[in-house]
Formats: structure tokens, C-alpha cells, sequence
């Protein structure tokens, strides 16, 4: 049970990193396609994307974003899926792929191969742009005032 | 007496392909590419995306280039791609609580847990046209500084340790979307937040105005501005667990204001909320203001009459894209119509002029 469950976030884990990465990158790192049969799609799709009242309250309709959505199962029989931002049909084909070949024993060479340097990208861009906000944070300096003498 | 007719495709083709000359303009300047305006006109690309109601950078700098620049017509352009998309779910509410930060501004209070980040922003500079723009060069790196990655928490939250304002209420329903079903009046907040999120900059912006010059004022203080990235998470079925999808730009706006309290309620501030697609400050803190004005009934204020105060009046007319369809319409051609109007002003002249004659 607790395997399954840390299954599950790792699984989740590497369903988000693909789905925010440039399809560009993805592409280059994963070149080949091993045979797969297509489940579904690649589907080109809306979802639309929920706020809440004041951040907490009750969820309100914010806007659609665009998704593309892709099934397939591998011949040892693994089955992959994705759903990842924008229109590029390729990128959630790979995604998917990748899904399903993370399921097999080829798990660990793809998180090396492919995963680690997407997530030390996706570190460096996001710890890049923190940095830049914290050079703008604002240092108050307390004046000394006339009736503090 | 008039008929209807048929013709001019020969003129609207030759009409058409003058606008994609024009749309080019001279030759012997470089042609922008979609990646160019979706990098360096982004504040265009993130009105047309928060109006189109659908967050597709791409797709929204191509719409600018197609509409010539004309944002209505580039958020047009978006709401007529977007309904030629399945929907294939609905996001879980996002985490703004969660955000990655470029910019968070509290207009409350001074020192706050993770400070006053300015950002990319336009406040305190000069509004001098800058001539070194007009000539190509390179733009020297922004200064970094170490930072966490930790998440900013929200000053309303702060506030609300103490009671001090208002808590929203909580609830999972499922919200109406009015781009399934027509607007009805009276609405809900979450109905209310949608039109206006997805409403033209400038009207939210005049309404907010008004409110601020004494139509229906509010007295809103900005308690939190917030600009950064969001995860985006959906639940998705075949799994059954919800993973990210993405992630998107987003601000928001909460704001503080004054409530004197009522006879079940201690006095406390109450809020009013923004949220947009983009770095859209502009636009989030006027749909902050005109949420909170259009709070009055609930809140048990005075209806006094102001514009900003009628849901109706709001709602109804804040879409630009209805707005432009309806105004623009008259332009088309209204030969059958204006005849019978013709025809009906000839006949009152002959009567009041055989009226004037018979009295003389």
C-alpha cells in the first residue's frame, strides 16, 4: 500500500514536469519512439481552469487553457497517458510514451536520460526567476524623526 | 423600392487581400513573427488571452498579428478558436496561496513575511519615451538576489487570524460558466467574477473609477497585489488522481475595505477579489473594486444608485465582444430596414403636410 502510494506521487511527479516542458526540449531528448499503439488522440482540447473567491472561497470559472491529450499502450502492454499545455500533438504523444515506459524496467535510465536534466532545467529557470524577484524586494531604512532626540 | 441583392464578392476579395497587404506593410521592413510579439509585446498577449478567456500565449500573438494589433479584434479571433474545442474538464481550484512570486505589493502594510517584491514593473519609472529603444542593443542581465522558493503567504490571510476581515465563504459547488448558459440576473459572486475577469479592461476600469470618485465608493485599500505562476492540476478520470497539466501567469488582487458592521456582524474589513489570466494589474485591481461594489446587497449597503452598484449594468455590458458585435453590426447592410423607415417618415410628412394645408 505504501508502495503503491509513492508510486502514485512519482507518477505524478513526472506527469507534471511533462506536461509544463517545452515540447521542443522533450523532442530532443526523446528522438525514438518505441512501437506503440495509439489509445486515444492526440486530442487537442480546452480545460477550463477554476480560481477561487478570494483565493479560498468558493471555486468561479477564471478561463480555458488549451490541452492536448494522448493515450497509448506499449507492446509489453504498459499504457501511458497525457495531458499537457498547449496545442503540440507530438509533445503530448511523447509525454505519453514516457508515461508508459516509466511504468517498465526502463524506468530508471529514462529518469536519468531524460527527467533529470527536464527538472534541472525547470529548477534553474524557476530559482533564475526567484532570484530576480528578490533583487527587487524592498529594504526599508527607518529615518531618525525629530521627536525621537 | 429596394430588393434584396446579391453581389460584391469580387470587392470584399479585393478588399481582403489589400488588408493582408496592408497587415504586411512595407516589404522592406522585417516581417514580425508570432514568437516576437509573444516575447516582446506580452502585456498585449496577456489582455488578449485574459479577455479571450482562454491561456494560449501562442495562439494569442498570432491573433495580434493577424488583427493588425486591434486587441478586440485579436480577442475575437480567440473566442471564435476556443469554441471550436472539446472541453476536456475543469481544473481543481488553483492554489494562488501557492504561487511562484515576480511581484507581490501590499498597499497595507509595510513589513510583511515575504516582503515588498516589485517585480517587472512600470511603477516609478519616468513615463519618458526612451529613444535608446528606437536602436537595436543588448539589455544588460537584472541583478538576482538569493531567494527561497518558498510560498508568500497571503496578507488577507494574516489579517484574518485576527478576525479582522471578512471570511470567504467555502464550498466546493460546482460554479455556473456562462459560456455554457446565458447570464442570468440576479447572479452569484463565482457567476459575477467570471464576466468580469473575462470584461473589457477599459469598462472594469472606468466602472473601478467611478467607485473610487464617489459612485457607489467602497473605500478599498489594495491589501495584496500578486503576480507569479500557478500549477494548473486536473483530476484526471482513466487515473484516478489529479496530476498538474501545466502552469499559468496569473495576478491577483485582494482588497481591503471598510464595513461598519451590522447588526449579526462585528465590525471587520470585507474584500474584494481579482483574479486575471497575465500580468494584468490594471485589470485586476479594477475587478477587485467592481466586485466589491457589486457587493452591496449581500453586505447590506445602500444601493445609491451608482452604475457600478447594478449588476445588470455591469455585467451586461462588459463584454467587449458582444459590445463590438452588437455596435458594429449597424455598419452592415440595413438597406431592407432603412427602406421601411424611409418609406415610413414619407408618409408622416404627407400627413402633416396635407394637416398643415387643410388648416390654412
Amino acid at each position: 500500500m505504501n508502495a503503491l502510494s509513492i508510486d502514485t506521487a512519482a507518477r505524478k511527479a513526472w506527469m507534471g514536469l511533462l506536461a509544463r516542458t517545452a515540447p521542443a526540449r522533450l523532442a530532443e531528448l526523446m528522438l525514438d519512439l518505441p512501437p506503440h499503439a495509439v489509445l486515444r488522440g492526440p486530442e487537442v482540447g480546452a480545460v477550463m481552469v477554476r480560481g477561487r473567491v478570494g483565493g479560498t472561497g468558493q471555486p468561479f470559472n477564471l478561463g480555458e487553457m488549451t490541452v492536448t491529450r494522448c493515450s497509448v499502450r506499449l507492446e509489453d502492454g504498459a499504457v501511458g497517458h497525457a495531458h499537457v499545455q498547449g496545442r503540440d500533438k507530438t509533445h503530448a504523444l511523447r509525454a505519453a510514451v514516457l508515461d508508459a515506459l516509466m511504468q517498465t524496467n526502463a524506468a530508471e535510465a529514462l529518469e536519468a536520460r531524460i527527467l533529470t536534466p527536464l527538472r534541472s532545467a525547470e529548477t534553474a529557470a524557476r530559482s533564475l526567476r526567484a532570484a530576480k524577484a528578490a533583487a527587487t524586494k524592498v529594504e526599508f531604512f527607518t529615518l531618525v524623526r525629530g521627536e525621537d532626540k | 423600392m429596394y430588393v434584396a441583392v446579391k453581389g460584391g464578392e469580387k470587392a470584399i476579395d479585393a478588399a481582403h487581400a489589400w488588408l493582408a497587404e496592408e497587415r504586411r506593410g512595407d516589404p522592406s521592413v522585417a516581417e514580425l513573427s508570432v514568437a516576437q510579439i509573444r516575447q516582446q509585446l506580452a502585456l498585449a498577449v496577456n489582455r488578449v488571452m485574459a479577455e479571450g478567456s482562454l491561456y494560449d500565449p501562442d495562439l494569442a500573438a498570432l491573433a495580434i498579428k493577424q488583427a493588425r494589433g486591434d486587441l478586440i479584434e485579436a480577442i475575437f479571433l480567440i473566442r471564435a478558436y476556443r469554441t471550436t474545442l472539446p472541453r476536456l474538464g475543469a481544473s481543481a481550484p488553483l492554489e494562488t496561496a501557492q504561487m511562484a512570486i515576480t511581484r507581490r505589493i501590499s498597499a497595507t502594510f509595510k513589513d510583511l513575511p515575504g516582503g515588498q517584491i516589485l517585480g517587472p514593473t512600470f511603477d516609478y519609472t519616468h513615463r519618458l519615451l526612451d529613444f535608446k529603444l528606437a536602436a537595436e542593443g543588448e539589455v544588460p542581465a537584472a541583478p538576482t538576489a538569493p531567494a527561497s522558493l518558498d510560498a508568500v503567504p497571503h496578507v488577507t490571510a494574516m489579517l484574518n487570524r485576527d478576525g479582522l476581515i471578512q471570511t470567504e465563504a467555502e464550498g466546493n459547488a460546482t460554479p455556473p460558466d456562462l459560456t455554457r448558459e446565458p447570464m442570468e440576473i440576479p447572479t452569484t459572486r463565482p457567476l459575477r467574477l467570471q464576466a468580469i475577469t473575462r470584461g473589457d479592461e477599459g469598462f472594469i476600469l472606468s466602472m473601478a473609477y467611478s467607485t473610487q470618485r464617489g459612485y457607489g465608493r467602497t473605500h478599498a485599500f489594495v491589501g495584496e497585489l500578486r503576480i507569479g505562476t500557478v500549477a494548473v492540476e486536473m483530476e484526471i478520470p482513466e487515473l484516478g488522481f489529479s496530476v498538474e497539466i501545466g502552469e499559468v501567469e496569473l495576478t491577483e488582487c485582494e482588497t481591503v475595505n471598510q464595513f461598519k458592521g451590522s447588526k449579526t456582524e462585528p465590525p471587520q474589513f470585507t474584500r474584494g477579489y481579482g483574479l486575471v489570466f497575465g500580468q494584468t494589474e490594471r485589470k485586476a485591481i479594477a475587478m477587485s473594486l467592481v466586485d466589491r461594489a457589486l457587493r452591496w446587497k449581500e453586505l447590506g449597503e445602500d444601493n445609491t444608485g451608482a452604475p457600478a452598484q447594478d449588476e445588470e449594468f455591469v455585467l451586461m455590458h462588459a463584454d467587449n465582444i458582444q459590445a463590438t458585435g452588437f455596435l458594429e453590426h449597424i455598419k452592415l447592410p440595413h438597406y431592407v430596414d432603412f427602406q421601411a423607415e424611409l418609406e415610413l417618415v414619407r408618409k408622416l410628412r404627407r400627413e402633416a403636410l396635407a394637416h398643415g394645408e387643410a388648416a390654412e
